[in-house]
């Protein structure tokens, strides 16, 4: 069945069917229960499901990730709550210390099959410590694996694969798209989790990105077309693992890559895509990798944040500068 | 060909409980009873404003003159006054956000009166009552919520600590801040606010076992308002908050938060037991949120108005106008007066924000270090480079 939905609600459907057809798949975070979340991801789901499935926990992140540990050791599937992305620093310890290693610790004996939503990312203007983009500080952890849908399709789908896979999973929810709507098939054979997919077909140069910078790069291609340029947009989907394969593919096609989040371009995801792509295609490259992202500066307040953000003219930029090698 | 070539151009698209049973028997300092037992509350006015007894706390208030408590008064209806300003400007768009202390207005004016000068506070992101106190500008609370800073005041300049969005962080701070005062031998005291939800974070557990642990000059003052957005207090705790502070060694009161006189009381006691090396004292002001958690929040969905109905009749502002009136310790005149330079600071708060510019571009770049950054440098020359190449086709 194909259905338009928003990606939050993707999710919740997704959130829904994993409760139906999982019983011991559990939701917990702060004000998942009654008030749905803050976004409204989980909105229904404690109505539907009951309190012991459906848990609103107490306000302390640490708390719920090591609890969520606990319970994964027990046997469940915890679906945790994050309510803003610069709220998971008190459960960073649970996650990089705990999370991420005890498979290894445990001589592969211990599964910890648990999902970490953080809605991520900025563009709603909103107070400090609600637009971050911290997907490298966890993506440097081994023992985690990071993905972040870009549409409600790939929020439906990934989510199922993530809440089925035995590894933790970060799953970063770009909050300023949960509102756009796409074609979700909940009868589809969706691919790999962790494959990166084209969404546009290009020639001239590949501008690869995730979650909620798909969109963007999608406007940037359309925008070039107009300049009669023919720009490849990747969807990388999987920050960890990366599919290098799809990128050298893709950048061994148009030669020129720019990749583009949110996150600051120091230390990011972008450096890591980098470097990789420049021992893999080095003799196809006709320019330097280009990342456009967050600069090395906290995240500016709310009246700030356009100037912050890569937008349309700060990726062309970086296409004309990339196309003038 | 050179990154020149593409220098210059114009913009693309860019879009840019019954709690409190105010009843008026006679209440002590409850951190002495059991837990599991029904709490009891400080309550020096009763709802209906009458002054009720106390012989454990009548004393930090026995000398207030009817001149300090108009000023009590006056306090929390600039106050109210205010946030229903920051609120309206908040709908009009003028803010992006704001998060409204109605009801409050008792457990912050009484307990941000309490403090000295030379005492420092540690907010949340709701003490406007207690930054009025400090004399920290109304205006100047406004720059985090409209989007043009993340703070926007010199924390020492009235030692009132920036306000802290990460639930429970600013108590650890504090203790530390503490810690530093007892090392200096001065006899400062700290106070470090929180609510009850932040009552589960670890932070607010560890500050309490420092705070304890080296005697910190520490107040912790939690305003249980009954709401953590929708999680009601009982989803944080199963004991009262303030029987907490037993077991780590320290005593704590609950004071009904709604009774200015009583947390004044009872902030008084505290903050005094820190400044003579008694240590630290929780203090939980027993209290109500009477409107959304912010105004992104919408209460209808996780409580009814019955609950809010019940905490109106207990309204701080209310009970000591009673009060005042009854003993006859403030006129029509004082209320009219008032009410317009209420009207006054309305008006001045509304007209500082409309005025308030946004930040130059180049601030994104601007204090990320004390003592430079050469990657902060570099990104800057380049994000100016690229501002320029707007520039130049401006003319055309
Ligand atoms: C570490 C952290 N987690 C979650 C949040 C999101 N959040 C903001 S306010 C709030 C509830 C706080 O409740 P309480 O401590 O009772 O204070 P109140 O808002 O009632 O004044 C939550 C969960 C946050 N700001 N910080
Ligand atoms: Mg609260």
């Amino acid at each position: 069945m194909a259905d338009k939905m928003a990606l939050a609600k993707a999710i919740n459907e997704s959130l829904r069917r994993a409760l139906e057809s999982d019983p011991k798949v559990l939701i917990m975070g702060e004000d998942v229960g009654k008030l749905g979340g803050v976004f409204r991801v989980t909105d229904g789901l404690q109505k539907d499901f009951g309190e012991s499935r459906v848990i609103d926990t107490p306000l302390a992140e640490s708390g719920i990730v090591g609890t969520a540990i606990g319970l994964a050791l027990r046997g469940y599937r915890p679906v945790v709550e994050i309510q803003f992305d610069g709220f998971v620093f008190p459960a960073y310890d649970q996650i990089v210390t705990q999370l991420a290693k005890m498979h290894a610790r445990s001589l592969g004996k211990v599964k910890l099959p648990v999902v970490v939503r953080i809605p991520y990312g900025g563009g709603i203007g909103a107070v400090e410590h609600h637009s971050e983009s911290p997907e490298a500080l966890f993506a440097h952890v081994a023992g985690l694996k990071i993905v972040s849908p870009s549409n409600a399709s790939d929020a439906y789908w990934m989510m199922q694969q993530a809440i089925q896979s035995d590894d933790p999973v970060i799953f970063f929810e770009p909050k300023r798209r949960y509102w756009d709507k796409g074609e979700v098939n909940t009868e589809a054979i969706p691919g790999p989790l962790h494959k990166a997919q084209v969404v546009r077909e290009g020639t001239d140069l590949t501008l690869a990105a995730y979650g909620p910078m798909v969109k963007l790069c999608q406007e940037v291609a359309d925008a070039a077309a107009e300049e009669g340029r023919n720009l490849e947009v990747l969807d990388l989907r999987s920050v960890s693992p990366l599919d290098f394969d799809s990128i050298q593919a893709s950048v061994e096609k148009t030669r020129r890559l720019v990749v583009v989040h949110e996150a600051p371009v120091f230390f990011g995801s972008g450096a890591e895509i980098a470097a990789r792509i420049t021992e893999r295609c080095f003799y196809h490259l006709e320019a330097p990798v280009l990342r456009v992202g967050g600069y090395h500066a906290p995240y500016p307040p709310a009246r700030l944040e356009e100037e912050y953000l890569p937008n349309l003219d700060r990726v062309l930029d970086a296409v004309d500068r990339s196309l003038a090698y | 060909m050179t990154v020149e070539s593409t220098a210059a151009r114009t913009p693309r698209r860019s879009a840019g409980s019954k709690a409190g049973t105010t009843g008026t028997k006679r209440t002590r300092t409850t951190a002495k009873k059991d837990a599991g037992t029904e709490p009891q509350l400080v309550q020096l006015l009763t709802p209906e404003g009458k002054r009720v007894k106390n012989a454990e706390y009548d004393k930090y208030v026995a000398g207030i003159t009817p001149e300090e408590l108009r000023g009590l008064y006056r306090d929390m209806v600039l106050t109210r006054r205010f946030d229903a300003e920051a609120t309206s400007l908040q709908r009009q768009g003028e803010l992006g956000l704001w998060a409204s202390l109605l009801g409050q207005e008792a457990a912050q004016i009484g307990s941000g009166r309490a403090t000295r000068e030379d005492d420092y506070v540690f907010p949340t992101y709701r003490e406007h009552g207690v930054a009025w106190c400090r004399g920290v500008d109304p205006a100047n609370l406004l720059g985090m919520f409209r989007g043009v800073n993340n703070g926007g005041w010199d924390p020492n300049s009235n030692n009132f600590q920036l306000y802290t969005i990460v639930i429970g962080s600013q108590t650890l701070h504090a203790t530390g801040y503490a810690m530093g005062v007892a090392k200096d031998g001065a006899d400062s005291a700290v106070i470090a606010y929180f609510g009850d939800g932040a009552s589960s974070q670890g932070d607010v557990a560890e500050s309490f076992t420092f705070s304890a642990v080296y005697n910190a000059p520490v107040v912790f003052f939690c305003q249980n308002n009954q709401w953590a957005i929708s999680e009601p207090t009982e989803k944080q705790s199963r004991v009262p908050i303030y029987q907490r502070a037993q077991g780590f060694g320290f005593p704590g009161v609950r004071v009904d938060g709604n009774d200015v006189l009583g947390v004044l009381a009872v902030t008084r006691w505290a903050l005094e037991r820190a400044r003579s090396g008694e240590g630290p004292t929780l203090v939980e002001a027993f209290t109500y949120r009477m409107g959304a958690h912010t105004t992104s929040d919408d209460p209808t969905r996780y409580r009814g108005d019955e609950e809010r109905q019940a905490w109106e009749a207990k309204d701080p502002i209310l009970r000591l106008r009673r009060y005042l009136e009854a003993s006859n310790h403030a006129d029509d005149g004082f209320f009219a007066e008032l009410e317009t330079e209420s009207e006054a600071l309305g008006k001045r708060v509304r007209e500082a924000v409309r005025a308030m510019p946004d930040p130059d571009h180049f601030a994104i770049f601007e204090n990320a270090y004390a003592d430079g950054h050469a990657l902060v440098d570099e990104e800057r020359a380049q994000f100016a480079a690229y501002q320029a190449s707007f520039a130049d086709e401006g003319g055309n």
